[in-house]
């Protein structure tokens, strides 16, 4: 039978799952019960956590762990992801594997704590300083956010890029159905061989650095950092096509937002309109080419972008499609979430 | 089958674990379901207020913006969200604590007083059990076995409280 888990302790639960093996955080609305649940399911498995002093700290751990080797994640929300961005950057420049947890809620500043998707450029375009990027997934249901976390780690491993899962407050805080995967078995992980370990004396010093004061040296790596994202491109993006073969009116949306705008697709269609629903699964690297494809049929007038922000993906949008259809946008911000029913006005008034 | 509930009363009132029940009651029975709780600074005599859609297909918006089944337990909350239910919809009143009628007359209301059932059942926490059992029969989209069954699931490190919650579970699900 199914469990019936909140999105956070979903997410924790997945995490401990794939591997994770040390989670460092600090606690901020609407993501505790990530850490909460952390703080005692780890020590079960002979993990560590740590509740840090603060953000700064945390992912500076996370670093720190992550380049011993170790199944490293932190999670917070908006304001904490800022304070995070320095350590994240350098994490990004050590090339190091990790997990970054971010339920988003409304900003600026210290905002509200009310969902929102106002984190969309920060996560996808780098968030910090220099020329890097995150994987970053936007799961839309608490299954979706367990199949994605229990896969993060050996995704990250891989490319030895952060894996960034950005959320909302409705993710996190509401309960579904979820079927839980089985324990992975790290013994049969394969040794990291760029990882201080501490256990190889005698022999060359391992390095974790993210300093390249050489221009040649540091931009050889840079371009090495690009040829990692190409990479992960072509074998990592994902998107859900939800009947879009004959639609008129495409609506974009992502995360929770999807699911709303899935909902107002099948009233539409209930009403006789052709509408289809497509939603990036990975938020960076956009699914262009799907999206490239889709303006390309004949049968789309239209695409209406819809979000919890006053539009920050309509530009992936904008630029995957080349415009070569209009790109509308129905965003609500600052911890407001549009009902299905709001999106049927809006494409019934301002598309048909 | 889709059944939309908005839960809504006061922190205390097991709001929550009202729209709990009903979304455990809804594995157990193999259907879907999105329990959506309201969050933030609310506490204990606060405002609190949940979400759930039950379906036999995977739900989509865990968001109504049009209850089948509202669920007022105190009187700011059917103020609030009388209005929004679907016509044709119904409206459970807890008539304990709200004197007003309902307005509207496109929908159905059953008004239950449940916080003077909760202790004829013995246990004045199990106001909300009460409703549960009303829900119950007025939406029949579970059984009341599969409820009782939930109930004495999640009481089961609290055995001695079981009595008293099937009772009130009977209290409301007797009403006409």
């Amino acid at each position: 039978m199914k469990e019936l888990m909140k999105g956070n302790e979903a997410i924790a639960e997945a995490a401990v799952r794939g591997g994770c093996r040390a989670f460092f955080g600090y606690p901020i609305t609407p993501q505790n019960e990530i850490p909460e649940y952390m703080s005692w399911r780890l020590f079960e498995v002979g993990g560590t956590y740590v509740q840090a002093e603060s953000e700064v700290a945390a992912i500076n751990m996370v670093y720190g762990a992550a380049g011993a080797g170790a199944r490293a994640m932190t999670s917070s929300s908006s304001p904490g992801i800022s304070l995070k961005q320095e350590g994240i950057s350098y994490i990004c420049g050590a090339r190091l594997p990790c997990v970054i947890v971010n339920m988003v809620r409304g900003g600026p500043g210290l905002g509200g704590i009310q969902p929102a998707q106002s984190d969309y450029f920060q996560a996808t375009k780098g968030g910090g300083h220099g020329d890097y990027h995150l994987l970053v997934y936007g799961p839309s249901s608490v299954q979706e956010c367990v199949d994605i976390m229990y896969n993060a780690f050996d995704v990250s491993d891989k490319y030895r890029v952060p894996v960034m899962i950005l959320g909302d407050g409705m993710l996190g805080q509401i309960m579904e159905p979820v079927e839980l995967p089985e324990f992975k078995d790290l013994s049969k992980l394969p040794r990291k061989p760029w990882a201080t370990y501490g256990d190889n004396k005698g022999k060359d010093r391992q390095i974790v650095n993210s300093l390249l004061i050489e221009p040649d040296v540091l931009e050889a790596h840079c371009h090495l950092l690009e040829d990692t994202y190409k990479e992960i491109a072509k074998n990592e993006t994902a998107f859900e096509n939800y009947l879009c073969d004959d639609a008129e009116v495409v609506i974009t949306a992502y995360g929770t937002v999807a699911r709303i705008a899935k909902s107002a697709v099948n009233i539409l269609r209930e009403q006789g309109k052709k509408v289809g629903l497509l939603r990036p699964i990975t938020l960076y690297p956009f699914p262009n080419d799907e999206f490239a494809r889709v303006a390309k049929q004949d049968c789309v007038k239209t695409f209406v972008c819809t979000e919890l922000s006053l539009g920050q993906m309509i530009e992936d949008v904008k630029l995957a499609t080349g415009m070569i259809k209009p790109v509308k946008f129905f965003g609500r911000t600052g911890g407001n979430v549009m009902s299905p029913e709001d999106i049927v006005e809006y494409v019934n008034k301002e598309v048909y | 089958m889709e059944n939309k509930i908005i839960i809504a009363g006061f922190g205390g009132q097991g709001v929550q674990s009202l729209g709990m029940f009903i979304a455990f009651a809804s594995i157990h029975d193999g259907k879907e379901v999105t329990f959506l709780p309201s969050y933030g600074p609310e506490m204990r005599g606060g405002t609190s207020n949940c979400s759930v859609v039950v379906s036999d297909k995977p739900v989509a918006s865990p968001i109504i913006a049009r209850p089948d089944i509202l669920i007022a337990m105190n009187k700011p909350s059917l103020a609030k969200f009388e209005p929004k239910v679907k016509p044709g919809g119904c409206i459970i009143v807890n008539s304990s604590l709200i004197e007003d009628k309902v307005q509207r007359t496109d929908v159905d209301v059953y008004y239950v007083d449940a916080n003077r059932l909760a202790q004829e059942a013995g246990n004045a926490k199990t106001a909300n059990i009460v409703v549960l059992g009303a829900y119950t029969k007025i939406s029949g989209v579970f059984t009341p076995d599969v409820m009782k069954a939930v109930i004495e699931h999640k009481f089961a490190k609290k055995p001695k409280v079981i009595p008293a919650n099937f009772k009130a579970f009977d209290l409301g699900y007797a009403l006409e």
